[in-house]
């Protein structure tokens, strides 16, 4: 249980919740979740949908969790971990935390109603969306969460096509708009910010969301050891952002002074690697125009 | 001491989930199944019920509610109808298989398109394979004792698996009846407090859906075999209920006026009132017409079934439902069981209801008429369409 803040590795226990998964080499998803269930502890009920953390951990008998755990159907993780909850309450349970981790396509796309129904009631749950930008356990095709110019196999790059031709889904005001007591966004690259923000939520007595972005080495193309770096150039150069709603206001927790190289960070992806100046420019248009947005009307 | 209320069907539903307790209510508003979970919110809303009532945006979430509230071992409900019920298709066997004893009321009601709003079995007859317990009610005091019997049938550690309760939506849902109301002591009694091992447990942590790649045939093998046993935990909570509250329902199948019947007609919820009346008649001027009204539709009354076949010279199926590009799915049911004969009798498979489309005395008479003739030995076609407004030709 974390009755006070997890802000460092000092705080953190070396007991483990989340272990001897299959996950790929140089995952960061796993990475999220291994973190997370570190600050939430063993009173941990977990939810997880049909994704890449359910795939490689739910394989009776080789069970990664050592907390209560459930799959939950994939369109309805919100609504479990409402069902759950409720069930706790009813029963007289004390001093748990009902948490659940699905993926971008998890949360952005087919189970967006019913995280809004979760919020809505203000359930008593964590709900953390890791990040990684595409449906990755059904082999990398194109989610709502998938960013301009990445390649998938179903937004393929080629002669006519920059590979996916929209923005990012813009979850984190998304949820905020429902008004909920707390959400946050974080990357795996930034994990003092982000064990803090996922003990924030533990404290939370209504529904909290945790949106981490947790980049993956097989679908993004980049090399195994390279994963926490690339979470943290993703926000350095000013793609992804750290930021906080509480109290119906937004605040920015990391103002890079100027932004690392853009064309470093996605040249280093194989999804990207296509990408020509023009959709650089456009890249670098759509992120100006959201920080611009940020400096205007947040806390920074 | 019970007491005789005057109620809808939706209101015998609810005054049964009252009596029955659960944790945990979610559910999504649906005509006719409204006015079910309307009365649960007052009753919720009053104090009767202390229960936590889960606003759901939608059935699938509704259901996957409950199985998250059943995962740690609450006792569970939710209700729903016609499109509600195929909205939630996907987390049912999801429920059934992971052995969550969650109770679901279902007004039948046709399915779009065309849209329409009154009864037929097409709903819940396209889920016969989702591994929930089905049964089929005639009225509204069978509705409630239904309910409050499914509890104690799907927790029954031998069980352990969701049972749907169907009454037809309108005819059952929205007509008042005389309704005897249990006392609360002697529900007590009935039904017991739920307690499982198939739970998620913050004293003994455990993982109660998981996935199983090399054993999921064992787990389904076992979850076959265990449903073979229901019947006779049926049979047994069918007496016990009887016993202490007055009401026996003959448990999977009943017959009326089988013994010595040359022809029986098959029936499922409310027309089977409508049936009894025509059977009555009937016999008065000397026909050996029996009925069959079939209570439940999974497990699937094998036994029974093969029985009456085995005495009868012609045996109708009436389906409120049909399997475009095939025949009446209960037609299908009963056929494939009296396949098991050497020597089989005649059939034929009645399709009607469709879309709340009337079944009068004098259709179903005639369908009587026809299953005589064909003990008689003349031809008849097997499959014959009800008050249909438009010629056919088989
Ligand atoms: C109802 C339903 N539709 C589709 C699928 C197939 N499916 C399983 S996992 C998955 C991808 C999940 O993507 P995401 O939520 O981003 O998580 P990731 O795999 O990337 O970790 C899909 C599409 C499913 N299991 N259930
Ligand atoms: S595909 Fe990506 S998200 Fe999935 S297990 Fe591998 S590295 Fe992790
Ligand atoms: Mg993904």
């Amino acid at each position: 249980m974390a009755d006070k803040l997890v802000t460092n590795a000092r705080d953190l226990t070396n007991s483990e919740y989340f272990y001897g998964h299959r996950a790929c080499a140089g995952c960061g998803g796993s990475l999220a979740l291994r973190l997370a269930m570190k600050v939430l502890g063993p009173r941990t009920f977990v939810a997880i949908p049909a994704n890449c953390m359910s795939a490689v951990s739910f394989l009776h008998p080789q069970i990664s969790f050592s907390t209560n755990s459930m799959i939950s159907p994939f369109a309805a993780t919100g609504a479990v971990l409402s069902g759950i909850e409720a069930g706790a309450r009813a029963l007289g349970m004390k001093d748990y935390h009902v948490v659940g981790f699905a993926g971008d396509g998890g949360t952005a796309d087919i189970g967006i109603q019913a995280l809004s129904g979760a919020i809505d009631r203000g359930d008593r749950i964590i709900y953390v969306c890791y990040d990684n930008e595409a449906y990755m356990n059904t082999g990398i095709q194109k989610s709502g969460l998938t960013p301009y110019g990445s390649s998938t196999t179903t937004s393929p790059a080629g002669r006519n096509l920059p590979g996916a031709t929209r923005m990012k889904k813009n979850m984190f005001e998304i949820v905020a708009a429902h008004d909920i007591a707390y959400a946050a966004t974080a990357s795996i690259g930034y994990p003092e910010d982000y064990l803090r923000k996922i003990s924030k939520a533990a404290q939370c007595a209504s529904t909290s969301y945790i949106h981490v972005l947790a980049p993956c080495s097989t679908g993004w193309g980049f090399p195994i050891e390279k994963t926490v770096e690339m979470g943290k150039e993703a926000v350095d150069c000013g793609l992804w952002y750290l930021a906080e709603f509480e109290n119906g206001e937004f605040r920015l927790n990391r103002k890079p002074r100027e932004f690392s190289s853009l064309e470093d960070y996605l040249k280093k992806q194989a999804r990207f690697r296509h990408l020509t100046d023009k959709d650089m420019d456009v890249i670098k248009g759509n992120r100006d125009r959201k920080w611009k947005k940020i400096q205007d009307q947040w806390t920074v | 001491m019970s007491k005789k209320i005057f109620v809808s069907g939706d209101e015998a539903v609810a005054e049964a989930v009252r009596l029955a307790k659960p944790h945990v209510i979610s559910a999504y508003p649906i005509t006719p199944q409204t006015v079910a979970v309307e009365r649960i919110s007052d009753f919720v809303e009053d104090g009767t019920l202390k229960a936590e009532y889960l606003h759901v945006e939608s059935e699938h979430s509704a259901m996957s509610a409950a199985m998250g509230a059943a995962a740690v071992g609450a006792r569970t409900f939710t209700a729903t109808s016609s499109q509600g019920l195929l909205y939630m298709s996907e987390v049912l066997p999801y429920v059934s298989g992971a052995r969550f004893p969650i109770v679901m009321m279902n007004a039948n009601r046709t399915l779009a398109t065309p849209w329409a709003l009154l009864s037929d079995h097409r709903d819940s007859l396209s889920q016969l394979d989702s591994g929930w317990i089905q049964v089929y009610c005639e009225d509204a005091q069978e509705t409630l004792d239904m309910i409050l019997q499914a509890y104690r049938i799907s927790e029954d550690p031998r069980v352990m698996a969701p049972m749907m309760v169907n009454l037809d939506g309108f005819v059952l849902t929205h007509t008042y009846e005389m309704v005897e109301l249990p006392a609360q002591a002697e529900v007590d009694a009935f039904l017991p407090a739920y307690t499982t091992i198939n739970r998620m447990d913050l004293d003994d942590p455990k993982t109660v859906c998981y996935a199983a790649m090399n054993d999921y045939m064992e787990f389904h093998m076992k979850q076959e075999l265990d449903m073979r046993k229901v019947p006779s935990v049926i049979e047994e909570v069918d007496r016990l209920y009887g016993d202490k509250f007055g009401r026996y329902y003959d448990g999977m199948v009943e017959q009326y006026l089988c013994d010595d019947a040359e022809v029986v007609l098959v029936t499922l919820g409310s027309v089977t009132g409508t049936a009894r009346v025509v059977v009555d008649a009937m016999r008065k001027e000397g026909h050996k017409v029996g009925l069959v009204k079939l209570r439940y539709m999974r497990p699937f009354p094998r036994e029974e079934i093969l029985d009456i076949a085995s005495r009868v010279r012609a045996i109708g199926v009436l389906d409120k439902d049909i399997s475009v590009g095939y025949e009446g799915i209960v037609f299908t049911n009963v056929n494939s069981t009296v396949a098991d004969l050497e020597t089989s009798p005649g059939r034929i498979n009645f399709i009607g209801g469709l879309g709340g489309r009337n079944i009068s005395k004098e259709n179903t008479r005639g369908m009587f008429n026809e299953l005589l003739e064909l003990a008689r030995g003349e031809k008849k076609e097997k499959i014959q369409f009800v008050n249909a407004r438009c010629e056919y030709h088989g």
